[in-house]
C-alpha cells in the first residue's frame, strides 16, 4: 500500500521529519518498506501539449511531434516514443535544461529533422520508475508551467506499507492516518463530504435487488449525470501518478482515488446500457458466462457472485471484474456508480480460480468496511461535481447480511499478563479509542471459566473496520501495537528443565563428526528427485510423489540418499575434482500405509576413486566410533550396487543397510568414470536402544599369550563365518583377533581358494595362561574352523 | 677379556712382592682406573659419532609436503545449526524434532489457518500424493513441531526445533524450494510478550555477539497474537529483518490440550540458511546446494 504524506496529512495534521513518521509506521505494523521523497524537476521542464505527430522522413523509430509550450509557437521535437496522443500533456525539457542525468538538452538535428528540446519519461525526471514511455501528464494544467509547480509533487513524500493480511482498514490512506494519528496523539478526522445534487432521484433511474444476502452485505449506487467531457480534477491525477496510478479516464481515476483514499472499491456502469437500470445480484449458474471488461469470455462456476440486469443477464463478476457490455465510454453521458460489501472468502474464491487478482478484488478478500461505501460514494460525488457532473439526490442501496459487529469482554488484568506491562485501565483507553474501539464496563460477570485478574472488566465495541478483530487476545494485541511494542520492558523466562540435546540427538552430532573426522566432506543434495533418478540408481522407483511441483526435477521425494550423492560425484568430477569422498545424513520417505508416509534418518557414504573394501573398512570403523546395535555384514547382491561387491548390514535379523561398490553400469549412467565406494544404512535404527554408556573393564595385569593360524578357504566361504567360529572358540579369554594376512595361489593352495590368516591374543583377567590351556584354545579354535570348510594350512 | 688375564697375571705378580706391595698395588689401580675413564669416555664419544651419522643419514626436508589427505568438514548448515542449538540449550532449551512431511492440520489446520483462510496464501505449499489429496504435504514452516511437542508433553516447555521446511519456489539467489529454519515454542506460567522480547534479546546477544541488539514490530500470523517480526541491529546500525514471532494464540493453545487461562506462551521462528550466508558471506543461496567440494572445504 502506497501512500503520499500530504494526503495522510488531509485527514490528521501530522507533522515532522519523514524519517520520524516512517519509524512510526514501522512501529505500528505498518513496515515501510521504501520512503521516497519527490524531488523538483530540474529548471526547464515545462508542461506542453502535443499539437502534432508526424512520422519522420528518414528513421522509423523516431516520429516528429510539435508541441505547444504556450509561448505561442510550435516547437519539433524528434521523439523515440510513440505512447501519446494529440492532445495529450508531456514534460519538454527546453533547449538548456540539464536532466538529473547530467545531460545537458541542445538543440540539434536528428537524421536531418531538428529537435528543439526532449520529452521526458518520469524516469528521465526521477519522478517515477516508468522508463518506456513519455509520462503523459494530468489534463488541465497550464501550458508552459515548471513542470514541479504544476505537479506540485516536490517534497512530498511516498511511503510504501507492507500490509498484513489482518489489517484490511490499513488498506486505505484513511485508515493509515487513523492509525497514525492516534500514535501520534493527533487528532482524525473523516470530514463529511459536501454534495450539492440536482434533478431526478436517484431511485427514479436505478433499482438494486440482492438476491443472494449471504454474498452482498451491502449495494449502493449512486446515479451521475453529464459525466461525458468531465476530467480529473488535476489534483488526483498527480496523486494517482506520483502512486504510479496512470490516469485513464474521469471515472475511473476517481474510483480509483476513493478506492486509495477509503480502502472500498466502486464500479461504474454506462447508465444507458444497463436497461431500467435495474441492477441485481445473484450467485452464477453452472456454465453461466460473461464477457469481462479486458473482453475475455468467463466461464463461472455454480456459486460464483454475479451482477445481472433486468433480463437476468450477468453484466460483471461480483467483485472481481465488470462486464463488458455495460463498459463506460468517451460518450457515457451518466453513471450508476455502484460500491458493495462482498462476502471475502467468495471473492477470493472466484478470483483465484480465474486468476484475476485487482486491486479492488484485494480489498474484497481481506474483507472492507462494510460501512464506509455511502461515505465512499458521497467522497466520490463531492470530487466529481467541480469537473461538472451533476449527482441526482439519494443513494439506492439493498442490504444483506452484514458481519455483526462483535462486543468483546476484555479484561484489563489479562491485557497486562499477556503484554508483560503494568498499563492502567486509564492508559489501555488510551490505546484503543483514537482507533475506534469503545470501552464501557462490561455489562456482566467475567465467566467463571476464566482466569480472574484485579483490575477493570470491560465490554469493547469493535469498529466496522476492523473485521480481525472479535476476540480478547485481538483488542490485547492492539493495545500493545498502540503502546508500541519497544517501550515494554524485556524480561527472560527461566526454564525448569536443563537445556541440551538428547542422547539419541548427541549421537546423531557424533555421526557427523565420526565421518568429518574420517576425512569426508558432508554434503547437501536436494531431497527431490527428477522422474527416473532412482531407477538411474538402480532403485525401485516407489518415492512418494509431489501433486503439485514447479518443475519435474523437484516431483518425487528421495527413498534413498543414493541419487543425490552420486549427481554431487558426478558435479565434481565433471569440474576436475575426482576422489570426492563425500558424506550426508538426512530424512528419506517412502509410501506408507499410516496417516503420514515412513520417513527415516539415513546415513549415506560415497568414495569416489575406491572399491568396496574401502567401504567395509569404513563402516568397521564407524561401527565402532559409534557404539550402534551389533550389526552383521553379510555378503548379497542389492539392487543398484556391484553384484559379487556388494553386502547387506543386518540387525535385529532385519536389513539396516547396503555397502559395497556401485554398480559400474549405475556410475557410468552418472557419467563418473570413478568406481565410487558406497555406504548407506538407517542411522535411526542403528542408533535405537544402544546408547547407554559402556561399561569399563581393566586390563589384565598378566601376560598374553598370541596364537597365529592360517587358513586355506573355498572364495564361496565368508572370512566372517571363520572369524565368527574363532571368536566362539576362543571364549573369553580372547582378547583380540585380527585378520593379518590374505593371498591367493591357485598352485599351492588350489583355484577358488584362498588363506586368510589370523592372530589371536588370548589373556586371562586372573591368572598367567598355561601353556596347555593356550594349547587347549589353539586345537579348538582349529577345530571350529573346520566345521566352517577351512582347512588349517600347513 | 685379555687385560682382564693381563691384570690378573700383574695382580699374581705383585703378590709375588716382597715390599711396597701395597704402593705398587695403589699405582696399580690408579693406572687401571684412569685406562678405564679414557675408554670409557672414548666410548661415549664414538656412540656420540655413531648417533650422529646415524641421524644425519635420516635427515629429511619438512617444507617438502605431499598431498595430506583431504579434511573432514561438517556443511556450514549443520554447522549453524548447531551453533543455534547449543545457544538455545545453553537457554535451557531443549531440540524437539517433527516430520518433514505433514498433515495439513499439524502445519496448518492446528495453527489456527482454518481451510480457505487468506492466511494460507503466504505460503506455496507443495503437497504430496498420501492419503486424501491435500491431506499431506511438505511442511511449509517448523511451527507444526510446535503442536506436536504441545500435544505430547505438558508444561512448561522450553524448546527449538530445527528442520527442513518447503515451498513451491523457484531456485534463484534469495529462494530455494527447500530451506531449513529454526523454530522457538516456551510455554509456561505467566509467559508476556516482554518476555519474548527478552528471549529474543538474549538470543541475539549470544548469537550474534555484543553489540547486536534486537527489537520487535507488530505483523501477523495466524498461529500467534500479538505477532511480531524481530529484527536485528548490528553495530553499525543497520538493520536485519530476521523473522517471526509472538504470544501463542490461546486457539492454538486449546487444539493443543493446554488451557490458555492457565499457561501462555510465545513462539518464534527464523532461517537457518541465511543466517549462513550472512555469517560467512555467501552471496547465493544455490551455492549451498551444490555439493561442489571448493565450496564444502571452505568451512
Amino acid at each position: 500500500m502506497k501512500v503520499l504524506l500530504s494526503w495522510l496529512r488531509e485527514f490528521t495534521p501530522v507533522e515532522g521529519s519523514p524519517q520520524g513518521i516512517a519509524d512510526d509506521l514501522s512501529d505500528l505494523g505498518l513496515a515501510v518498506e521504501e520512503m521516497v521523497t519527490f524531488a523538483a524537476a530540474p529548471a526547464g521542464i515545462v508542461v506542453a501539449r502535443v499539437a502534432g505527430l508526424r512520422p519522420h522522413p528518414d528513421a522509423d523509430r523516431i516520429q516528429l511531434v510539435d508541441v505547444d509550450a504556450g509561448d505561442g509557437q510550435l516547437r519539433q521535437v524528434c521523439c523515440g516514443a510513440f505512447n501519446m496522443a494529440v492532445g495529450d500533456l508531456v514534460p519538454l525539457a527546453t533547449v538548456g535544461t540539464t536532466m538529473p542525468s547530467g545531460l545537458e538538452i541542445g538543440r540539434r538535428r536528428m537524421r536531418g529533422e531538428v529537435s528543439e528540446g526532449m520529452l521526458c519519461s518520469a524516469a528521465e525526471l526521477e519522478m517515477g520508475a516508468d522508463a518506456e514511455g513519455i509520462m503523459v501528464l494530468p489534463a488541465g494544467l497550464e501550458l508552459g508551467d515548471d513542470l514541479t509547480a504544476a505537479l506540485g509533487v516536490a517534497g512530498d513524500v511516498l511511503f510504501d506499507l507492507e500490509v498484513n493480511p489482518n489489517r484490511p482498514d490499513a488498506l486505505s490512506v484513511v485508515g493509515v492516518a487513523r492509525d497514525l494519528a492516534a500514535r501520534r496523539g493527533m487528532p482524525f478526522e473523516l470530514p463529511e463530504p459536501q454534495v450539492e445534487t440536482s434533478g431526478a432521484p436517484a431511485g427514479e433511474s436505478t433499482s438494486v435487488e440482492i438476491m443472494a444476502p449471504d454474498l452482498c452485505g451491502r449495494f449502493s449506487v449512486r446515479v451521475l449525470r453529464n459525466t461525458s467531457g468531465a476530467r480529473t480534477p488535476p489534483l488526483l491525477a498527480r496523486r494517482l501518478l506520483a502512486l504510479g496510478m496512470r490516469p485513464i479516464n474521469f471515472v475511473v481515476d476517481l474510483s480509483n482515488y476513493v478506492m486509495l483514499e477509503t480502502g472500498q472499491p466502486s464500479h461504474a456502469f454506462d447508465a444507458d446500457l444497463v436497461p431500467g437500470g435495474a441492477l441485481g445480484v445473484r450467485r452464477a449458474v453452472e456454465g453461466e458466462q460473461v464477457e469481462t471488461l479486458d473482453g475475455a469470455v468467463r466461464t463461472l462456476h455454480a456459486g460464483d457472485g454475479v451482477i445481472v440486469d433486468s433480463s437476468d443477464r450477468a453484466i460483471g463478476i461480483a467483485g472481481v471484474m465488470g462486464g463488458a457490455s455495460t463498459e463506460i465510454s468517451a460518450g457515457t453521458g451518466a453513471v450508476l456508480l455502484e460500491a458493495a460489501w462482498w462476502n471475502p472468502p467468495d471473492i477470493a474464491r472466484t478470483s483465484r480460480r480465474l486468476g484475476l487478482r485487482s486491486e479492488a478484488s484485494a480489498r474484497f478478500e481481506a474483507g472492507v468496511d462494510p460501512e464506509i461505501a455511502p461515505w465512499a460514494l458521497e467522497r466520490f460525488a463531492e470530487l466529481a461535481a467541480p469537473g461538472g457532473v451533476a449527482l441526482a439526490p439519494e443513494l439506492v442501496q439493498a442490504q444483506g447480511h452484514l458481519p455483526p459487529s462483535p462486543t468483546v469482554r476484555v479484561r484489563t488484568g489479562r491485557v497486562n499478563a499477556i503484554l508483560g506491562t503494568g498499563l492502567t485501565p486509564a492508559e489501555m483507553r488510551a490505546c484503543l479509542e483514537p482507533i475506534g474501539f469503545g470501552v464501557s464496563p462490561a455489562a456482566a460477570e467475567p465467566s467463571p471459566d476464566l482466569r480472574s485478574y484485579s483490575g477493570e472488566t470491560w465490554d469493547v465495541t469493535v469498529p466496522s473496520w476492523r473485521p480481525d478483530t472479535s476476540t480478547e487476545i485481538d483488542v490485547i494485541e492492539e493495545v500493545g501495537r498502540l503502546w508500541s511494542y519497544s517501550r515494554i520492558a524485556r524480561t527472560a523466562p527461566k526454564s525448569p528443565h536443563p537445556g541440551g540435546l538428547t542422547a539419541r540427538q548427541r549421537a546423531r552430532r557424533g555421526a557427523h563428526e565420526v565421518l568429518a573426522g574420517f576425512g569426508l566432506m558432508e554434503a547437501m543434495p536436494l531431497p527431490f528427485l527428477a522422474p527416473g533418478d532412482l531407477e538411474r540408481c538402480g532403485l525401485p522407483a516407489d518415492g512418494i510423489t509431489v501433486t503439485n511441483p514447479l518443475v519435474a526435477e523437484e516431483s518425487v521425494m528421495r527413498t534413498s540418499l543414493r541419487p543425490g550423492l552420486l549427481k554431487a560425484v558426478a558435479y565434481n568430477a565433471a569440474r576436475r575434482q575426482p576422489g570426492a569422498a563425500l558424506f550426508e545424513i538426512g530424512y528419506v520417505h517412502a509410501p506408507a500405509d499410516g496417516e503420514l508416509p515412513a520417513e527415516s534418518d539415513h546415513l549415506a557414504v560415497a568414495l569416489s576413486g575406491h572399491q568396496a573394501p574401502a567401504a567395509a573398512a569404513l563402516w568397521e570403523r564407524l561401527r565402532r566410533a559409534m557404539a550402534v546395535v551389533p550389526t552383521e555384514v553379510r555378503n548379497e547382491a542389492t539392487a543398484g550396487m556391484h553384484p559379487t561387491r556388494s553386502a547387506v548390514l543386518i540387525a535385529g535379523g532385519e536389513t539396516v543397510g547396503v555397502l559395497g561398490e556401485i554398480d559400474p553400469a549405475v556410475t557410468e549412467a552418472f557419467d563418473i568414470a570413478e568406481r565410487v565406494a558406497w555406504l548407506e544404512c538407517d542411522l535411526g535404527r542403528l542408533l535405537e536402544s544402544h546408547l547407554d554408556d559402556p561399561r569399563y573393564s581393566p586390563p589384565s595385569r598378566f601376560p598374553s599369550s598370541d596364537i597365529d593360524l592360517a587358513f586355506v578357504i573355498d572364495d564361496a566361504t565368508p572370512a566372517a563365518d571363520v572369524e565368527s567360529a574363532l571368536r566362539t572358540a576362543a571364549g573369553d579369554t580372547l582378547v583380540t583377533l585380527q585378520l593379518f594376512d590374505v593371498f591367493r595361489d591357485a598352485e599351492r593352495l588350489g583355484e577358488g581358494r584362498r588363506s586368510v590368516a589370523w592372530r589371536l591374543r588370548l589373556q586371562a583377567a586372573d591368572r598367567t595362561l598355561t601353556d596347555a590351556e593356550v594349547g587347549e584354545i589353539r586345537t579348538a579354535c582349529i577345530e571350529a574352523a573346520t566345521t566352517t570348510g577351512a582347512n588349517l594350512r600347513d | 677379556m685379555a687385560g682382564g688375564n693381563a691384570l690378573g697375571v700383574i695382580r699374581s705378580l705383585i703378590g709375588k712382592l716382597e715390599r711396597d706391595k701395597p704402593l705398587v698395588g695403589r699405582a696399580l689401580s690408579e693406572a687401571v682406573a684412569q685406562i678405564k675413564a679414557a675408554a670409557d669416555a672414548r666410548s661415549v664419544e664414538l656412540a656420540e659419532i655413531m648417533r650422529r651419522d646415524l641421524l644425519e643419514a635420516e635427515r629429511l626436508d619438512l617444507t617438502e609436503l605431499h598431498e595430506a589427505p583431504p579434511l573432514g568438514r561438517l556443511h556450514v548448515i549443520t554447522q549453524t545449526q548447531q551453533r543455534l542449538e547449543d545457544v538455545f540449550c545453553a537457554m535451557g532449551y531443549t531440540v524437539a524434532e517433527g516430520p518433514e512431511i505433514e498433515t495439513e492440520w499439524h502445519n496448518f489446520g492446528a495453527l489456527n489457518f482454518p481451510p480457505g483462510h487468506p492466511a494460507r496464501d503466504m505460503y506455496d505449499t507443495l503437497y504430496v500424493d498420501h492419503g486424501p489429496p491435500g491431506s499431506t504435504l511438505l511442511r511449509t514452516h517448523t511451527s507444526p513441531v510446535q503442536v506436536r511437542v504441545m500435544e505430547n508433553q505438558s508444561p512448561p516447555l522450553y524448546v527449538v526445533a530445527p528442520g527442513r521446511c518447503y515451498r513451491q519456489d523457484t531456485a534463484d539467489a534469495t529462494h530455494m524450494p527447500v530451506f531449513h529454519q529454526i523454530e522457538g515454542l516456551v510455554v509456561d506460567d505467566g509467559i508476556t510478550l516482554g518476555d519474548l522480547a527478552g528471549a529474543i534479546e538474549t538470543f541475539t546477544t549470544a548469537y550474534f555477539g555484543p553489540g547486536f541488539t534486537s527489537r520487535l514490530r507488530p505483523s501477523y500470523f495466524p498461529f500467534t497474537e500479538p505477532s511480531a517480526e524481530f529484527d536485528v541491529q548490528r553495530p553499525d546500525g543497520t538493520w536485519l529483518e530476521l523473522g517471526g514471532c509472538g504470544v501463542v494464540h490461546p486457539s492454538v493453545l486449546e487444539v493443543c490440550g493446554v488451557d490458555p487461562e492457565r499457561w501462555s506462551g510465545f513462539a518464534f521462528g527464523f532461517g537457518i540458511d541465511r543466517l549462513a550466508m550472512l555469517r560467512y558471506g555467501i552471496g547465493d543461496l544455490r551455492d549451498l546446494w551444490t555439493n561442489d567440494v571448493r565450496f564444502l572445504e571452505q568451512f
